[in-house]
């Protein structure tokens, strides 16, 4: 068992057939379709994921799907290929100029690798909160509305309401509801990654994506922001990349372990913390290493 | 000398250290250091007194010539009733083309560069270019205005002849200046726009270019005062020395404030290097303002990126 498996990791092919039996990933993978979900219910989907950065083999042959309407966080030491994971879904990779991949990632039953899929529609579909709250230099009707006059929308009522409906949902209305005209700048940090939330949720997204959403902020304006990801999650599908094992295991429903580009768990949240069936997931989610 | 060194577990510390006095390596590097903090004060106030040495002289040769009837008055044969108006307007006009003319050229270029050109041997070949265009000596863009804009596009000996010669002598400058504006913009900005389904136009034109305008302004501000004071490139376009006249439009005749100080004190008469001082004034006026404007620009926009 040690040395397949260290010929794998050497090797780190795409090679490696699904059904090869030392295959860990796919084991993990098949092991949570069968333990909790049936596929229907997945809203996003990999199979036979492999990503690079030019020779660097970032993610190994990743076979996933992600529940909707539910939260799912990746979890794993720094570079294990959680983040590169994350942004695959609404392609921000695409700039990275070594990436590239081979495999599959659909949303619903569309590969959004196809050669037809217009990027800009796709990031209507899925929305993505960055690490470090980034509003625009502007005020915050402005930051909210953003999403939507880039579509062409500039009917004042239409803009009007859903800023009241973004900042409502993000928790945010009645903080600034009295000075939308202020520059989201002068917003403290908490409440600036809740705008980036509404700006998020003005498109009206399916998805949302969260690369360690909070930690950039302190503990009471992170649980904020933890209700807030509990609230949205009975109207949006999220994924939420984090290195706080305490807010994986608070938010989340399903939790995947990723280690050197393999994704060697994923199960439900609760069985992962009580239960991991593989060693280093119990390192690491205990805090032994990582 | 020291039996710590000798020893594996050093021997707890019982020397009581005098705070007040250096040792003998700290004594040293204390000199060198302040060696080094006199000559850079030295160095920067050697420039300084020489500018101000030449202000102070001109100020005394020129300042008491400058009154509105010299702002406002055409040259003349006669020193004293000889004044700078067409001169200055020329310089204003050439600015005003020069100005529109090459932001928008230089702009788009550093747009480009940054954020289309993908990493090929023709775009590097290009970026090197630039590079070597702003070493090129000005009067060889004179000879390369007055055969490509003078003759061969048939603008004479215009005003507009002119802004297009000065527009390409400092559009390499706005270009890195672009450049370097937008390189500066947080990649945070583009990923939330583009985050948003943004297009990449869309990001580039509601978040980099504004978040990137108050360097490109001082950018074209500094270059732009570099023009107003060029002589040499207008001379070889063929640039009028002795202009009675206001010129009315692009395609007029001119003179700009360089060249009128060129000629009055390529004159004998002591009264026209007078005029020359004033002239000087002028000119040190304007292109000391502008620089003010880039200063104060750019410590806005430094305040804004924060």
């Amino acid at each position: 068992m040690m040395t397949t498996e260290f010929l794998i990791d050497t090797h780190g092919t795409p090679r490696v057939k699904l059904d090869a039996p030392v295959y860990r990933a796919s084991e993990a993978a098949s092991a949570y379709d069968a333990r909790v979900k049936p596929q229907s219910t997945f809203k996003l989907h990999t199979t036979d994921l492999n990503v690079y950065y030019g020779d660097h083999h970032v993610l190994k042959n990743i076979n996933m799907g992600i529940e909707s309407n539910a939260i799912t966080a990746l979890i794993g030491p720094s570079g294990c290929g959680k983040s590169t994971y994350l942004r695959l879904f609404n392609r921000m990779n695409d700039y990275i100029d070594t990436f590239h991949m081979s495999g599959q990632v659909l949303l619903g039953d569309k590969n959004i690798y196809d050669k037809d899929v217009a990027t800009e529609e796709l990031r209507k579909l899925v929305g993505m909160v960055f690490q470090k709250p980034n509003p625009f230099p502007k005020s915050i009707y402005d930051n909210v509305v953003y999403g939507l006059k880039i579509q062409g929308i500039n009917k004042k009522s239409t803009l009007d309401e859903a800023v009241e409906r973004a900042l409502r949902q993000s928790a945010l209305w009645d903080e600034v509801k009295h000075d939308l005209k202020k520059s989201a700048l002068s917003l403290s940090g908490g409440q600036q990654q809740r705008l980036c939330i509404a700006r998020t949720l003005a498109v009206q997204p399916d998805v949302i994506l969260m690369d360690e959403p909070t930690s950039a902020l302190d503990p009471i304006a992170s649980a904020k922001i933890e209700d807030l990801m509990v609230e949205l999650k009975k109207e949006y599908t999220i994924v939420i990349v984090t290195h706080n094992m305490q807010q994986a295991s608070r938010v989340s429903d399903n939790c995947a372990f990723f280690y050197m580009g393999d994704l060697v768990e994923y199960s439900d949240t609760k069985s992962m913390f009580t239960h991991p069936q593989k060693t280093q997931t119990q390192n690491y989610v205990t805090g032994r290493f990582g | 000398m020291n039996n710590a060194t000798d020893t594996l577990i050093p021997a707890p510390r019982t020397r009581v250290t005098d705070l007040t006095q250096r040792s003998h390596t700290a004594r040293r590097n204390h000199l060198i250091d302040q060696t080094f903090k006199y000559l850079g004060v030295a160095a920067t106030f050697i420039g300084l007194i020489v500018l101000a040495y030449f202000i102070i002289d001109i100020a005394i040769d020129g300042i008491g010539r400058i009154d509105w009837d010299f702002l406002t008055s055409l040259p003349s044969r006669k020193a004293e009733k000889a004044g700078i108006l067409p001169a200055w307007a020329g310089s204003a006009w050439i600015l005003a083309l020069t100005a529109i003319i090459s932001l928008p050229l230089g702009v788009a270029a550093g747009v480009y560069f940054e954020e289309y050109a993908k990493e090929s041997r023709m775009n590097h070949l290009l970026e090197v270019n630039i590079a070597n265009l702003a070493g090129v000596p000005s009067i060889i863009y004179g000879i390369l205005g007055l055969e490509v804009f003078g003759r061969l596009m048939g603008f004479g000996e215009s005003l507009l002849a002119g802004a297009f010669t000065l527009a390409l002598l400092i559009l390499p400058i706005i270009i890195v200046a672009t450049r370097e504006a937008i390189k500066a913009v947080p990649s945070t900005l583009r990923e939330a726009s583009y985050g948003l389904g943004a297009t990449k136009w869309q990001t580039i034109k509601w978040q980099v270019l504004p978040a990137a305008s108050g360097g490109i302004l001082t950018g074209t501000i500094l270059s732009l005062s570099r023009a107003v004071g060029e002589t040499a490139p207008l001379i070889v376009i063929g640039a009028l020395a002795y202009v009675p006249f206001v010129p009315s439009g692009p395609m007029d005749q001119f003179t700009v404030l360089p060249m009128q100080i060129f000629n009055w004190t390529s004159r004998p008469q002591a009264a026209f290097l007078t005029n020359a001082a004033a002239a000087i004034i002028v000119l040190l006026l304007i292109t000391f303002i502008m620089n003010g404007i880039a200063i104060y620009l750019r410590n806005r926009w430094q305040k804004n990126l924060k």
